[in-house]
């Protein structure tokens, strides 16, 4: 005879007896639940199966609702300060400065002079990759000179967005830049807030 | 396919000669390849030459999966204590530290916590796990209990150790003399015993000794 505790007929699914010898409806439920039997730990109980299905149905529905609210509400609350970013006369037409808005530990924006009194500015991190983006001409298209062809390229992947409207036009980046809308006031210039460009 | 019920392991450290056969062979096994999982022991190497191999007693209740965090250690149905499951291990030692036996055997390299699995992929099927099969003097015996009853008329198979406060049952058997000694081992007897001018089978097989010191001040013993 086995001396070892098995009984035959062999119980397939509880052949482990805890240290303390107790049946295992007496055991406490961390013990059920992780159990130490092959057999019992790959069971899965219809009843374990539904309930992760219905509370990860429900997780994903809530967020989807915490997704949307998020959207809808916080979208028109922002106010965005006045800010004075340069003077006209700081940047020649086509060079760019950086700066940061709405205040100073936002993420960089990049303005860049356009045209005698005509200004643009845009985050400064590509959509792609977060790389910082430059002012540049495309060398491989003849882009009209009114702005003597001046885009905006991000070096390190060779992505390109339009600068007028943030666009992209090349390259990986799939989404726009979003735009911080810009005043001129005399000679200085100030960003009034920023544009979530839609896609 | 789970290990049949009529074949069992027997160890008998009485037979061991330290010919390291086991030892060698076990790292042909398929279940862990290249890697030993028998440790030779030395009883007493100052005064003896007697070796013991340690094999995985494959405990009904396994330490080893009782302290694992991770929910690694497994004992299939015919409980047979399994190396931990890889997705699993997070090699944190918990089963090297807690088992009275000292079987688990850590490999930090491979993240993995790997132990003796009586050859799972041989025994399973019927075959003697790897040691078994080399075993020179059958210290380490794999049959059926008849067998044993028949081949070693002075030893009787024992499952029951003490560790402590702790009694193990085992799968695998421990032969001891057939008259006399308890029917339980106290593995941790010998710990407080003095290595000189004893023998060492009297600790090991002497089930009071252990409990008295626990009953008495140390400082007397």
């Amino acid at each position: 005879m086995i001396q070892h505790g098995l009984q035959t007929p062999r119980d397939l699914d509880r052949q482990t007896v805890p240290p303390d010898g107790r049946p295992l409806a007496e055991q406490p439920k961390w013990r059920r639940d992780f159990p130490i039997d092959w057999a019992q730990d790959e069971y899965v109980s219809r009843r374990d199966l539904v309930k992760f299905i219905c509370l990860t149905s429900v997780a994903f529905v809530a967020g989807q609702f915490w997704i949307a609210a998020r959207s809808l509400l916080g979208r028109p609350g922002a106010a965005f300060p006045t800010v004075a970013v340069a003077t006209v006369d700081e940047l020649p037409v086509g060079g760019a400065k950086t700066f940061s808005y709405p205040d100073e530990e936002s993420a960089p924006r990049l303005l860049v002079r356009t045209g005698e009194r005509s200004f643009v500015a845009y985050d400064q991190q590509c959509t792609h990759l977060l790389c910082p983006i430059v002012p540049a001409r495309r060398p491989d298209v003849s882009v009209a000179a009114a702005e003597g062809g001046l885009q905006l390229h991000c070096p390190c992947h060779n992505g390109w967005f339009d600068i007028e409207t943030g666009q992209p036009i090349a390259g990986p980046p799939r989404r726009p830049l979003a735009r911080v809308t810009l005043e001129v006031r005399g000679r200085t210039v100030y960003a009034t807030g920023i544009e979530e460009a839609a896609t | 396919m789970p290990v049949p019920d009529q074949l069992e392991f027997f160890v008998d450290p009485g037979r061991c000669i330290g010919c390291q056969a086991c030892v060698q062979a076990c790292t042909e096994c398929d279940t862990h390849k290249g890697q030993s999982m028998i440790q030779l022991d030395y009883v007493d190497r100052a005064h003896s030459t007697q070796t013991v191999p340690v094999v995985c007693m494959h405990c009904d209740a396994p330490t080893c999966a009782e302290v694992c965090p991770a929910d690694a250690i497994k004992r299939t149905e015919d409980g047979v204590v399994q190396s931990a499951r890889k997705p699993r291990c997070i090699a944190c030692n918990n089963c090297v530290l807690a088992c009275p036996f000292g079987i688990p055997k850590m490999h930090t390299e491979m993240h993995l916590m790997m132990k003796c699995d009586m050859c799972y992929d041989r025994t399973s099927v019927g075959l003697k796990p790897m040691c078994a099969s080399v075993c020179p003097s059958q210290a380490l015996a794999f049959g059926t209990r008849e067998e044993m009853a028949r081949l070693r008329p002075n030893a009787r198979p024992v499952n029951t150790f003490q560790f402590g406060n702790q009694t193990i049952r085992t799968k695998v058997n421990l032969m001891v003399p057939a008259d006399g000694a308890p029917d339980w081992v106290d593995v941790t007897a010998a710990l407080f015993e003095p290595t000189i001018g004893h023998e060492v089978l009297e600790d090991v097989f002497d089930g009071d000794g252990f409990i008295d010191l626990l009953n008495d001040d140390p400082a007397e013993a």
